[in-house]
């Protein structure tokens, strides 16, 4: 889970970029870029989903 | 304001500076080692007593390491003292990778900027690779850390410090797509702090929890740092250092006038001061009495916060901007531990990650320009969208070479007698650990 959740990492990275290369308008851009902030979110949400199932593991 | 916000130039477009802002500068980046020394401290004062000599130990190497690979690989792929990589995209020049001469050739004929410029990148490498040491402190091998800066001073940190600080990509968002003056990071809140921080989290990540940190059953065991001497002294060693960092970013990245520099101190000065006294009522509220490392922590967020945006906002914004650092840092540093088991004894994801990408985020919403929000969060979806998988690849294969994590028997009885053969304080006393009951 925790490869999956990196994955989606760059998925977001790739949104923000499209956003900047595809729109021109302020409005459109700044909303994209913030979407592909947000799915930079959930794949670090997801990674930490995994980061915490292996707890104990250590010890 | 600060009348910064111009749109910075493409790479090699080093202006010449006069002879006094060159002394300026020099003075200052003779004082950022500071900055080094204060995080060694905090990282080994974090840490255990029976790994103070190995923390210690390990900045030293990990600061050494970093010049060298940097001296051999990274500057070069900077781009300072030469060209870049560019393809085209939409009609527009992406510059991805500087190229510069090996081995640092032809260094006296650089301009006295670039020289600068190659000087701060150095002192900019080693504090970011020291930021992972501390989060993987009692746990993490030496050579382990060493590989860890290695990595990131020949890979990594050249990337990140050529898109925003040698005309790259990042910096160039403002003249190939109107935003505001292109991604800016005037002291390092991008190339060193959320780069470390970053690094931090993917060390955790691969090398796992300290024994008895996280049980199966119930809350975390804490394991308190050992010498808050050391964290607090480390704190205020760091404010020189920061504030050195800070004003020798403005003049050497911003081309700041010799009036903007008096605020660019105040800023940094009063960022750390708000999130000190931010951290402090929080503890004290939450707690009932202040804690002393959680305050470094918040000094210290405050200081990374303003490393972004310390240039580019009046000191009173930075105070606020402090102030919030501040606030967050004891929250997260907790959420983190009790609630996602991130075991991070120096709190290196809170203070550098989330602190520095407050403060670029800071410089977004008080730029007057349009369009410089946008630069900066785009700059932000770089660091955690690219160079984070980019850094848990690069550590997770690292670590199939050398393995990060110390064997159980190193951990039990301490890095300083596994690693070093002896402790850093011999005449004490070591306590028997209860959580290995």
């Amino acid at each position: 889970m925790k490869y999956a959740g990196l994955l989606v990492l760059p998925a977001g990275f790739f949104l923000s970029i499209a956003a900047v290369v595809l729109y021109t308008a302020p409005g459109p851009r700044a909303a994209f870029v913030l979407c592909g902030l947000a799915v930079e979110g959930l794949g670090l949400v997801v990674a930490v989903r995994g980061h915490m199932e292996a707890r104990g593991e250590d010890n | 304001m600060n009348p910064v916000l111009t749109p910075i130039a493409p790479a090699t477009a080093f202006p010449a500076i006069t002879e006094a802002a060159f002394a300026l500068c020099l003075v200052l980046l003779l004082l950022a080692p500071l900055a080094i020394a204060g995080v060694a401290l905090i990282n080994t004062g974090l840490g255990r007593s029976r790994s103070a000599a190995q923390a210690l130990l390990g900045n030293l190497a990990i600061v050494a390491v970093a010049a060298i690979m940097f001296a051999i690989i990274g500057a070069t792929f900077t781009g300072l003292g030469g060209a870049g990589h560019t393809f085209h995209l939409a009609g527009k020049p992406w510059n991805w990778l500087g190229e510069g001469p090996w081995l640092l050739g032809g260094l006296g004929s650089w301009t006295a900027q670039a020289q600068l410029a190659l000087v701060f990148e150095f002192l900019a490498v080693a504090l970011a690779a020291l930021v992972p040491w501390g989060s993987g402190a009692d746990r993490l091998r030496l050579t382990a850390g060493c590989g860890v800066a290695a990595v990131l001073a020949a890979i990594v940190f050249p990337l990140v410090a050529h898109w925003v600080w040698a005309g790259g990509w990042l910096a160039q968002l403002g003249v190939n797509f109107s935003l505001g003056a292109g991604f800016l990071d005037p002291g390092g809140a991008a190339c060193i702090q959320v780069l470390g921080g970053l690094s931090a989290l993917a060390v955790v990540w691969i090398a796992g929890s300290r024994k008895g940190k996280f049980p199966k059953e119930g809350f975390s065991t804490a394991l308190p740092g050992h010498n808050a001497v050391y964290i607090l002294f480390g704190c205020l060693l760091a404010l020189v250092g920061w504030l050195a960092f800070n004003v020798a970013g403005a003049t050497l990245w911003l081309h700041a006038p010799f009036s903007a520099l008096a605020g660019t101190a105040l800023g940094t000065l009063l960022a750390a001061a708000g999130a000190l006294a931010a951290t402090f009522t929080v503890t004290r509220i939450r707690f009932g009495k202040p804690d002393a490392s959680l305050c470094a922590n918040g000094w210290l967020a405050g200081l990374v916060a303003s490393n972004g945006c310390a240039a580019l906002v009046t000191p009173i914004q930075a105070l606020f901007i402090g102030i919030i650092a501040g606030i967050a840092t004891p929250l997260l540093v907790e959420v983190l531990e009790l609630a996602v088991s991130v075991d991070d004894p120096s709190g290196a994801i809170s203070v550098h990650a989330t602190g520095g990408l407050l403060g670029l985020v800071a410089a977004g919403i008080f730029a007057p320009q349009a369009g410089q929000l946008v630069a900066q969060l785009v700059g932000i979806a770089t660091l955690l969208g690219f160079i984070l998988p980019l850094v848990y690849l690069l550590f997770w294969v690292l670590n199939r070479f050398i393995p990060f994590r110390v064997d159980s028997d190193g951990e039990r009885i301490g890095m300083d007698l596994h690693e070093l053969g002896g402790g850093a304080y011999p005449e004490f006393v070591i306590h028997r650990d209860e959580s290995y009951r």
